[in-house]
C-alpha cells in the first residue's frame, strides 16, 4: 500500500531544530528508506511564506499570499511510501525527525 | 427438539459469534461479509439442525457454512476471482480441530485489529461490541446514547478506515505488543464497565458484555502473561463481576456496597480474581488496573462493610491519582475520605475535584450522614439529572422519600 507522509511543524522551531542537527537524523531516515526500497517520492519545500494560494472564482483567478491554512504549523515536506501497513507506515513516520517537535500525518494514497 | 435447537444456538450465539466473525474476516478479508455470513449461517443452523439434528461440533458446523455462503456469495457477485481461489486453496481452509480446541483464537486477530491505536477509543469499542459481541447496531447506539442510524454510519466509518488506511488483520509481533496491548485493555474495561453500570436502559448489569470483556481479557493474558496490567484488569473485572448480583435487589433498584449480602457474592469468581491480582503484583510493575485492582480487593476481601480497611483504600486511591487523575478516581477517591475520615473530611476531598456524573450523588451522601438534611435533598434531586440508568434512579428516589 502507498501513504502520503504530510510532513508538518512549527516553522520557526523547525528551523532551530535543523540548526540545532536534527539533519543527520533525516539523512539517516531517508537513507533507510533508500536502502528498504520502500521510497517512491519525496519532496521538501521552502517556508509557508513563500507560498501562493491560488483560488478559480466565477472565472477569474485570485491570487492569495501565504498558504491556504494559516497558522505557526505548516507543511513542510511530504514523502510517498510504499509498505506493507498501516504499521510500518506509522514506523517510518514516527522516524521522521519533525515527528518529535510537529506531527507526521499519513494519509493512504487512492488507487485508481 | 425445537427447544434443544434454539437453546444450543442461544449458547452457541453467545459464545462463538466473535470466533466465527473473525474467522470470517481473516478468510474473506471483508468485514460486512463476514458478519452477514454469519448471520446467515445461524439462520440455515436453526431449519437445517432442527431437520437434521444438532452437529456435534454446532461452531464447526457454523465456521464451515459461513464460509461456504461467503464463497458463493462472492462468486456471486463476481467482485473478483481472485478473491475466490484464495478462499478454496486448501492452505485457507479453516482448521476445524484447531478451532474447536481454541488454540487457534482469531478472536486476538480481532481484538487488536479493532482496537488499533489508529482509531478512536469509542470506534474501537463500537467496533469489538459489533463484531466480536455480536451486538446489534441498535443496542450500540443505546450504549452510546446515539441514534441508530449515526451509530450505522460511525461503524462503517471505522471499518471503511479499516480497509482503507492498511489496518493490518493481525496479532502484532512480540515486540510491538507492549505499546498495543493498553488499547486493548482501556476497549476492553469500557466493554465491561458499559456491562457493568449501563449508562441507560432497565438493568444496571448487563451480564453478557461483562462475561465478553472477562473472557477476552482471559484469552488476552493467555498472549501476553508477562503484562502485569493485563492480568490486573482481568483480577479487577472478576473482583468487580463477583458483585453484580448482589448489586440489585429484587425489584431492580441499586443496593449500595455497604448494604449489599456479601453471601450473595460469587466467591469463586473473587477467588480467581485475587489469585488474578497476586500474579499481577508479584511482577513488582504496579499501573492503573492493578491499583483498581487491588481496590476491589479490599471490598472483596472484608467480611462486613464497617471492617473494610478504608485507610488501606485511601492509601491505593492516592497511588492511583497519581497515575490516573481522572475525575472518576478523584470522585471515588473523596468517597473513601468520607468512610476512612468522616463525611466532613469527605466533602472536602470531594470540593477539589472536577464535576462528574456521581459528584451530586457522592456529596448528597456525604451531606446526609452529617444531618444536612436539606442540602443533601437538593444534591439527591440534582442527581436525578444526570443518570437515566432506571436502577440507579430508583436508588436515589428512595433515598430522596426517607
Amino acid at each position: 500500500m502507498q501513504y502520503l507522509l504530510l510532513i508538518s511543524a512549527d516553522e520557526d522551531l523547525a528551523v532551530t531544530r535543523m540548526r540545532e542537527g536534527a539533519f543527520a537524523s533525516f539523512d539517516t531516515w531517508i537513507t533507510d528508506l533508500e536502502q528498504r526500497g520502500v521510497l517512491r517520492a519525496h519532496v521538501g519545500l521552502h517556508e509557508s511564506a513563500t507560498a501562493t494560494t491560488v483560488r478559480l472564482r466565477d472565472g477569474e483567478v485570485l491570487l492569495t499570499d501565504g498558504p491556504f491554512a494559516e497558522g505557526r504549523e505548516q507543511v513542510g515536506g511530504l514523502a510517498v511510501v510504499d509498505c506493507a501497513d498501516l504499521d510500518e507506515a506509522v514506523a517510518i513516520a514516527a522516524a521522521h525527525p519533525a515527528a518529535a517537535f510537529g506531527q507526521v500525518e499519513v494519509r493512504p494514497v487512492r488507487v485508481s | 427438539m425445537t427447544d434443544d435447537v434454539e437453546r444450543v444456538l442461544a449458547d452457541t450465539f453467545a459464545q462463538d459469534w466473535g470466533r466465527l466473525v473473525a474467522t470470517l474476516i481473516r478468510l474473506t478479508g471483508d468485514w460486512d461479509l463476514a458478519e452477514e455470513c454469519t448471520q446467515d449461517a445461524f439462520a440455515a443452523a436453526l431449519r437445517t439442525w432442527r431437520r437434521d439434528g444438532i452437529p456435534d461440533v454446532p461452531r464447526a458446523w457454523l465456521t464451515t457454512t459461513a464460509r461456504n455462503r461467503a464463497i458463493d456469495r462472492i462468486r456471486r457477485e463476481r467482485v473478483g476471482a481472485e478473491k475466490v481461489r484464495s478462499l478454496v486453496v486448501p492452505t485457507d481452509e479453516p482448521d476445524l480441530d484447531a478451532i474447536a480446541s481454541g488454540i487457534a483464537d482469531d478472536r486476538l486477530r480481532l481484538l487488536f485489529t479493532c482496537c488499533h491505536p489508529a482509531l478512536s477509543l469509542s470506534s474501537r469499542v463500537e467496533l469489538a461490541l459489533r463484531t466480536l459481541c455480536g451486538l446489534t447496531t441498535a443496542e450500540i447506539a443505546r450504549l452510546f446514547g446515539v441514534p441508530e442510524p449515526t451509530m450505522a454510519k460511525r461503524l462503517v466509518r471505522t471499518k471503511h478506515k479499516i480497509a482503507v488506511a492498511g489496518i493490518p488483520y493481525q496479532v502484532p509481533s512480540a515486540d510491538r505488543l507492549p505499546e498495543r496491548t493498553p488499547a486493548v485493555l482501556a476497549a476492553l474495561y469500557l466493554m465491561f464497565t458499559e456491562g457493568y453500570a449501563a449508562t441507560a436502559g432497565p438493568h444496571l448489569v448487563r451480564v453478557d458484555l461483562c462475561h465478553e470483556a472477562i473472557d477476552l481479557a482471559r484469552v488476552l493474558t493467555g498472549l501476553v502473561p508477562d503484562d502485569p496490567e493485563a492480568a490486573g484488569l482481568l483480577a479487577l473485572m472478576l473482583l468487580q463481576h463477583a458483585r453484580a448480583s448482589a448489586r440489585t435487589g429484587v425489584d431492580g433498584v441499586l443496593v449500595p456496597l455497604e448494604e449489599q449480602d456479601r453471601t450473595a457474592w460469587d466467591h469463586a469468581a473473587i477467588d480467581a480474581g485475587l489469585a488474578e491480582l497476586r500474579r499481577a503484583v508479584r511482577r513488582e510493575r504496579v499501573g492503573p488496573y492493578q491499583l483498581q485492582a487491588l481496590i476491589a480487593a479490599c471490598h472483596a476481601t472484608a467480611p462486613t462493610a464497617a471492617a473494610t480497611d478504608w485507610v488501606r483504600i485511601v492509601g491505593l486511591y492516592d497511588e492511583l491519582v497519581a497515575v490516573l487523575p481522572s475525575a472518576t478516581v478523584q470522585v471515588n477517591r473523596a468517597v473513601a475520605v468520607g468512610m476512612a475520615r468522616g463525611p466532613q473530611a469527605g466533602l472536602d476531598a470531594l470540593a477539589g475535584t472536577p464535576d462528574h456524573p456521581l459528584s451530586p450523588a457522592v456529596r448528597a451522601d456525604l451531606l446526609r450522614r452529617l444531618g444536612r438534611a436539606t442540602e443533601a435533598a437538593e444534591a439527591y434531586r440534582e442527581a436525578l439529572t444526570r443518570t437515566d440508568n432506571q436502577a440507579e434512579r430508583a436508588y436515589l428516589e428512595g433515598r430522596l422519600r426517607t
